[in-house]
């Protein structure tokens, strides 16, 4: 079931986020204040509240610079499965985790 | 004589003013406000807080650990800031950086060597407790050119520690009995260990396992006989749920002849014979459970979990291993922390800006003050307990 999910998550939006993620629709500012806190803090467990890695890797825009991002996206909505990184589809939607992965490449707003 | 009598109480009152006053450290501890750096010292007979410090950088998932006399704190941040603080004059002693990313460290039986662990680069490293010297370290490499995230550091007797190797899936030992001249043994343990505890009387050293159903357990006694595993398969090989925050292990997991370890994607607590390392029950939970905490004299376990059941807090009775209480005590539960004798637990809520002091007889609640962002509760009792 995870494996499915994941896999749909990780081949689905690839097509979709061919083009420069800039497009993707921005959740309301006061849903914007919930993803923020929910990054720093939760993902913050494993990735450090600044992002500097913990038990998941940096989650700076230096180290995630370089890869896909649709990757990086079907990684926050499907999780990794045989790692500790875990999916997120219950509280985020496609197009949030998108929208997280813009920030943290830009640099992530503070809360 | 008048004179002399207010030139003393001159001298007296001003030697107050610079001399911390005198008091014993058996009731202070401190909590960690993660978001801010800054550290708020508490008395726990007052039930309020007393000094509040800033400066120690980075502490999401701070941890600190004490010196014998428990005037000193030592405190891990994330950022590799390793701070001592003074409890008494309510300042810094001394901080250094030792690392680029640090998950916690722990102080050896003697008091004198404090080992902090390290996720990169990969290893511990151990310091003079007094001045913060740094006096080894030991990579965890384990294949060549490659370095593992150190879990589950734990003092052990003759100031050895215990720990295990997230990537590389083993246990070690290392003996800093000569702490310029470190030896280490090292044990496979399985696949992805997460974190690990020492049981109280310092003998059993354990780790769990994220990648497999299972915990890696150590008779740091008989250490050549290695590690073997224990509540092997208890998934039953079912499908695991998500776990969005990682338990984390200590050697308040025993109570009454038993363990009660917190199992991974599984919405349980296991419990386990210390005699002989069984499975003897399982006990239903509403959320993954985070930290598993006996009181000190074991008659309650109490739960808190990961995202996103962290409002909740659930008391286990170890008589009729029931869950007897469930508490919404306030948002985003972290922590917990007993007094030292148990009569009080105090909780950290973090999205509340709270710490809450519950009464573990009666589950009233009995104070609570403002903390920022506040995670880890820590106090001066740890400074008497091996694996603490
Ligand atoms: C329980 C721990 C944990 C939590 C919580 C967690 N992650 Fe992760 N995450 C990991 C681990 C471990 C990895 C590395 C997986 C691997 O080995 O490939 C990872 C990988 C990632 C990656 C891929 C990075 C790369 O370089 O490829 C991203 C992006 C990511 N996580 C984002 C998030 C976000 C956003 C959240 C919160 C919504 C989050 N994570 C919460 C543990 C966690």
């Amino acid at each position: 079931m995870r494996l499915t999910l994941f896999l749909a998550a990780a081949l689905l939006p690839a097509a979709a986020l061919a083009q420069p993620p800039a497009s993707v629709a921005a959740p309301t500012p006061e849903r914007q204040k919930e993803i923020v806190h929910l990054v720093r803090q939760d993902c913050g467990s494993c990735h450090g509240m600044n992002f500097g890695g913990g038990l998941g890797p940096s989650l700076k825009p230096e180290a995630l610079r370089d890869k896909p991002v649709e990757s990086l996206v079907a990684t926050i909505y499907g999780g990794r499965p045989g790692t500790p990184m875990p999916p997120w589809h219950r509280f985020l939607s496609e197009s949030e985790a998108e929208w997280v992965v813009e920030r943290l490449l830009q640099g992530f707003p503070a809360e | 004589m008048r004179k002399i009598l207010a030139l003393l109480s001159v001298v007296l009152l001003s030697a107050c003013a610079t001399q911390p006053q005198v008091r014993g450290t058996g009731d202070l501890g401190l909590v960690i406000e993660r978001a801010s750096g800054h550290v708020t010292l508490i008395d726990t007979s007052k039930r309020a807080p007393y000094a509040r410090i800033a400066g120690l950088g980075d502490l999401s998932h701070a941890s600190a650990v004490y010196s014998r006399d428990g005037r000193y704190a030592y405190i891990f941040g994330r950022d590799g800031g390793l701070t001592k603080i003074d409890l008494l004059e309510a300042r810094i002693v001394k901080r250094v950086i030792q690392s680029g990313n640090a998950i916690g460290g722990s102080i050896s039986q003697d008091g004198r060597i404090v080992v902090a662990q390290n996720y990169t680069p990969g290893g511990i490293k151990a310091f003079d407790a007094d001045t913060l010297e740094l006096l080894s370290e030991v990579p965890a490499e384990y294949a060549p050119g490659k370095f593992a995230k150190v879990v589950g550091l734990a003092d052990l007797t003759g100031n050895r520690f215990g720990y295990a190797l997230f990537e590389g899936g083993e246990i070690r030992i290392t003996d800093f009995s000569d702490p310029r001249r470190p030896t280490t043994q090292r044990f496979p343990a399985g696949n992805q260990p997460y974190d690990g505890l020492v049981t109280p009387d310092g003998r059993h050293y354990m780790a769990g396992l994220f990648g497999e159903d299972g915990i890696a357990l150590l008779d740091t006694w008989k250490p050549e006989a290695g590690a073997r595993k224990i509540l092997e398969k208890y998934g039953r090989g079912e499908e695991k749920l998500p776990v969005f925050k990682m338990p984390h292990l200590r050697g308040w997991a025993v109570a009454q002849g038993k363990a009660y370890l917190p199992a991974i994607g599984r919405h349980e607590v296991l419990v386990v014979d210390t005699d002989n390392w069984r499975e003897v029950g399982r006990i239903k939970l509403r959320g993954q459970p985070v930290f598993v905490m006996a009181r000190p004299d074991g008659r309650q376990i109490w739960v808190n979990y990961a995202f996103p059941d962290n409002s909740w807090v659930e008391v286990i009775d170890t008589l009729t291993g029931q869950v007897v209480q469930s508490l919404q005590p306030g948002k985003a539960i972290l922590h917990m922390e007993f007094t030292p004798r148990g009569e009080h637990v105090w909780l950290s809520a973090r999205d509340d800006n709270k710490v809450l002091i519950y009464d573990t007889g009666s589950f009233a609640k009995v104070g609570e003050f403002a903390a920022q962002a506040p995670s880890g509760i820590f106090f001066t009792s740890r400074a008497n307990r091996t694996g603490f």
